[in-house]
């Protein structure tokens, strides 16, 4: 299957060996290009890529794999728990690229895009808010959706639903 | 419950005396190329904080003009807009969680209640990405997909018509408030007449859409081909060519390409600046690759050139409705993909088979291989993308959309600084913000 919005993706992919792009692995996802970078190699990864066009980061969010260790992540990456995935768009040349990047459970931080993409502020926010994980170098992480003294992130997979505490003040709960 | 990061901080805005070079830099936007060193010299307080004349104030979550529950903090000096900072989350429902509970299946009730106001174009993302994990995203029939097309041109015209009302209200044109939610309803009319709602479909569905076009639907819409015209002539008159409505939306909430692209933003907003980003024609889907449109784009980035914008984004969906009434071909309305298509339901009647089958495409859903997909298309208000990481069962593991206005929002600050307060409520009014899908 070929994605007609990204022509060079069967040259990309072709190499038996393991193919890599700015020196992390690249898979293909039904059609669309992966990257799967170490968060070492993040920001220099992202930097890279928007001098190479893709100048707008158009979506950035979190996925907890708590409950699906086993999935497939690229050639030589180990899987963590917490994925933060960010879509990237090269306007000029009509293309789009995604990075998974591997966040582990014990330290849940990765280094923020800010200072590349601002429009990420707001994403980055949001994935901190509902995952957790800490985006070093952010100039105001606080919770955006969720009321800025909740207790939890909601979308990890351990978060139980219908477990909220009943906030009202005299209540038992 | 663990709670081992609580918070990092507050989310409101603070007084000018609390803030850093960087705080500031973040609030106002101006991050494009700009040090922290260049920030604190935009900043145009005082040395001494005793004569600091500002005054930070609230702007909703109740004000008739933030579309919902928006809440805006602005910083004044005098009349002057300084800061500002969206506050959402006042609409937060979980629906994100909400997705990683209902099947395949039943996901279109959700996504759809997102952006209430363009709800084919969330359904037809949250069934686009599930067509190509499943792999069946090349054999939808020929009608189901011209039908996707019908409807999210026809929502298109019935959300920039719905812009067109809430433009004019907020400028104080009340009697285009009117006018625009007449010409909304006509849409919404046929659109009840296709689906049975006037809003939150879930009409198309993974495999193509629900049921097929009802009788004589080419005669309503022909009507409406002959209606709006007319209609969007008045508004010119109305709105366009008049000097006080030019006043209120000329040269206020101006952004660059270079600050709409490093934000993020799209649709209208981005157009708005003479970048020509329209995903129908850049990254085309569907048959938009097959029908003659323009792509209207403007050249100052200001309130007028997005309600221009808008304003002839109607009479080009108009020309693609046109088209696609030339050529809607005859057949299936939705695959027949046994594992994705419930039987027909006279089949129902006679057939054991057939009522168990339908019975578990409805409760247990169908399986779906394990992957993840990204796809965006072109909302009215910018790209809709959805995000679908699933493990192989029949729910999705996690189901991300990517909320145009969630990301236009953040614009805000940036369009706002410097100009007046009284603009405020123009520079919102032109972001079109859905508040439904930005907090989701």
């Amino acid at each position: 299957m070929s994605d007609p919005a990204n022509p060079e993706l069967d040259a990309a992919v072709a190499p038996p060996e393991i193919p890599t792009m700015h020196g992390c692995p690249v898979t293909d996802s039904l059609g669309q290009v992966v990257l799967h970078p170490s968060r070492e190699q993040y920001v220099d990864v992202v930097k890279a890529l928007a001098d190479e066009g893709y100048a707008m980061c158009i979506d950035l969010t979190g996925v907890d794999y708590l409950q699906h260790m086993g999935r497939s992540v690229g050639p030589g990456v180990s899987p963590e728990r917490f994925e933060v995935v960010v879509n990237l768009l090269d306007i000029t040349n009509r293309r789009r690229i995604r990075l998974r990047v591997q966040v582990p459970e014990t330290d849940p931080t990765l280094p923020t895009l800010f200072d590349l993409h601002p429009g990420s502020e707001a994403m980055e926010r949001e994935t901190f808010d509902m995952f957790g994980v800490v985006f070093d170098g952010h100039p105001d992480l606080s919770r955006i959706l969720m009321p800025e003294d909740w207790i939890g992130h909601p979308l990890r997979k351990d978060y139980e639903v219908g477990m909220i505490p009943v906030q009202f003040k005299e209540a038992h709960s | 419950m663990s709670a081992t990061i609580h918070t990092e901080g507050d989310q409101e805005l603070k007084p000018r005396s609390q803030i850093t070079a960087r705080e500031l830099m973040r609030e106002v936007g101006a991050v494009l190329r700009m040090s922290e060193a260049e920030a604190a010299m935009l900043g145009d307080l005082p040395d001494d904080p005793d004569e600091d004349q500002t005054m930070v104030i609230n702007m909703g979550p109740q004000h008739p003009s933030t579309h919902g529950v928006l809440r805006l903090m602005l910083e004044l000096q005098g009349e002057t807009v300084l800061r500002c900072k969206p506050i959402i989350g006042y609409l937060h429902t979980g629906m994100e969680k909400t997705g990683e509970n209902l099947s395949y299946m039943q996901g279109g009730t959700n996504v759809t209640r997102m952006d209430y106001l363009s709800p084919f174009n969330n359904e037809l993302v949250f069934s686009m990405a599930t067509e190509k994990l499943l792999g069946i995203d090349g054999d939808i029939p020929e009608r189901a997909v011209w039908m996707r097309m019908l409807l999210s041109e026809l929502n298109r015209m019935s959300s920039h018509l719905l812009f067109m009302a809430t433009n004019g209200m907020d400028l104080g044109a009340v009697s285009m408030m009117i006018y625009g939610w007449r010409e909304r309803e006509e849409v919404l009319r046929f659109f009840q007449k296709v689906t049975g709602l006037r809003m939150n479909h879930n009409f198309i569905r993974p495999g193509g859409v629900a049921a097929d076009l009802p009788p004589g639907w080419r005669d309503d819409v022909l009507h409406l081909l002959d209606l709006i015209p007319e209609r969007l002539a008045e508004y010119d008159i109305l709105m366009t060519g008049q000097p006080l409505w030019r006043e209120r939306l000329q040269g206020v909430g101006v952004i660059t390409p270079n600050e709409a692209l490093a934000l993020g933003a799209t649709g209208p907003i981005l157009r708005s600046t003479g970048v020509a980003w329209d995903l129908r024609r850049d990254m085309p889907y569907l048959h938009y690759d097959e029908v003659e449109f323009d792509v209207i784009v403007g050249s100052y980035g200001d309130a007028f050139d997005r309600y221009a914008i808008r304003l002839n984004e109607i009479r080009e969906s108009m020309k693609i409705v046109g088209q696609i009434l030339d050529r809607m071909p005859q057949g299936d309305y939705r695959i027949q993909d046994k594992k994705v298509t419930p039987p027909p339901r006279a089949r129902i009647d006679e057939s054991m088979e057939a009522l168990i089958h339908h019975f578990k495409i409805f409760t247990e859903g169908f399986k779906v291989p394990e992957g993840e997909v990204y796809v965006g298309i072109e909302s009215p208000r910018g790209e809709v993308g959805c995000y679908i990481a699933s493990d192989g069962s029949a729910t999705p593991y996690r189901m991300h959309v990517r909320g145009p206005s969630f990301v236009n929002i953040q614009c805000l600050p940036h369009m706002m600084r410097g100009g007046l307060v009284a603009d405020a409520v123009a520079v919102i009014s032109s972001v079109d913000p859905v508040l439904g899908e930005v907090d989701r």
